[in-house]
């Protein structure tokens, strides 16, 4: 899993964070199992949910376990910096996890099948709600319709500063460019830059 | 997926049915890294099965996420478990807040963007 080096352990590595969100079936653990160089474990969060009506009635508080399944792959980009890729539950009922989850994340990668684009639009608003940075990447199904950027721009109803890249999440050029320009738009951002800024290729 | 159910119930004892859906001992992020200190290198084996596990596991730097899906067990499982252990100082973590001033993080962007277009 590791490489097999014998240099000490570094005394400070950094832990960053790219949430992967989109919904359902839409090709988030293929992008991470894509990037990523260790092969992508899944995590099972075992969540109690409240109990329901019913289940007082006996006196004994019910709880109903729910578990969610997240992705996430690792890119050492280099000795100090380790990127986490998080594939998000797509499900909207699992938004209570969601504010752990991007909690001081660099920002999100919003994967979208331009057939269900609708499936979407509560992951957008959330996290423009919650003002992380984000851009959309179209994958890049096998016959579904090519859309331009703009289209899909109108269609989510995204301000112009957020970009859109189309992405192939089977492959590893395209999918490290969709990271990449997520990054550039973060550091574009953060020194201010007008958003008009192309982000270099 | 690989529970121990003794060890689990011992856990849920130690944790609050509240607080393990929320945060379980003391807010650790999921990507934080851990790290075995000499200490839990020296004290880990006689710590307790999964406590071994752990140890021996960090002795190349992990995250949080990645130990619970090693051990197969869920997250909150794993915070409690390793927050115990960082308070024995078996482990070190590391979170990406250390350290923070924005031009710093900015900075750190930026190297990730070099290192990213390296790849």
């Amino acid at each position: 899993m590791d490489s097999a080096t014998s240099s000490p352990i570094p005394p400070w590595i950094t832990p960053l964070k790219v949430v992967v969100a989109g919904g359902f079936g839409v090709g988030k653990t293929t992008l991470v199992r894509t990037v990523s160089e260790i092969t992508p474990v899944t995590t099972e969060a075992i969540l109690t949910t409240a109990s329901s009506p019913v289940d007082d009635t006996a006196g004994v508080p019910g709880k109903r376990v729910t578990t969610v399944a997240m992705d996430f792959g690792r890119v050492t980009v280099s000795p100090e910096l380790v990127l986490y890729l998080y594939g998000t539950p797509g499900q909207s009922r699992f938004w209570f996890m969601w504010d752990e989850l991007i909690r001081g994340a660099i920002g999100a990668a919003v994967l979208v099948d331009s057939r269900r684009l609708a499936d979407s639009f509560p992951i957008v608003d959330f996290l423009e709600d919650r003002q992380l940075p984000y851009l959309v990447a179209v994958n890049q199904f096998d016959h579904a319709p090519r859309h331009n950027p703009a289209q899909i721009r109108d269609a989510l109803a995204v301000t112009s500063g957020v970009p859109i890249v189309t992405c192939d999440a089977r492959e590893r050029d395209s999918a490290t460019h969709a990271l990449t320009t997520l990054v550039e738009h973060v550091v574009t951002r953060r020194r201010g830059y007008p958003s008009s800024v192309p982000a270099a290729a | 997926m690989d529970i121990d159910d003794q060890d689990s119930r011992e856990l849920a004892r130690r944790s609050s049915p509240a607080d393990r859906r929320t945060q379980p001992a003391g807010d650790i992020a999921i990507e934080a890294i851990l790290v075995t200190t000499p200490r839990g290198v020296r004290v880990g084996p006689s710590a307790g099965r999964r406590q071994q596990l752990i140890t021996d596991l960090c002795q190349q730097p992990q995250s949080l996420a990645e130990i619970a899906a090693h051990m197969g067990v869920p997250l909150w499982v794993a915070k409690v478990l390793v927050a115990e252990m960082a308070t024995e100082r078996l482990l070190t973590l590391h979170h990406p807040t250390d350290n923070d001033r924005p031009a710093e993080r900015t900075e750190r962007l930026e190297r990730v963007l070099d290192g990213l277009r390296n790849l």
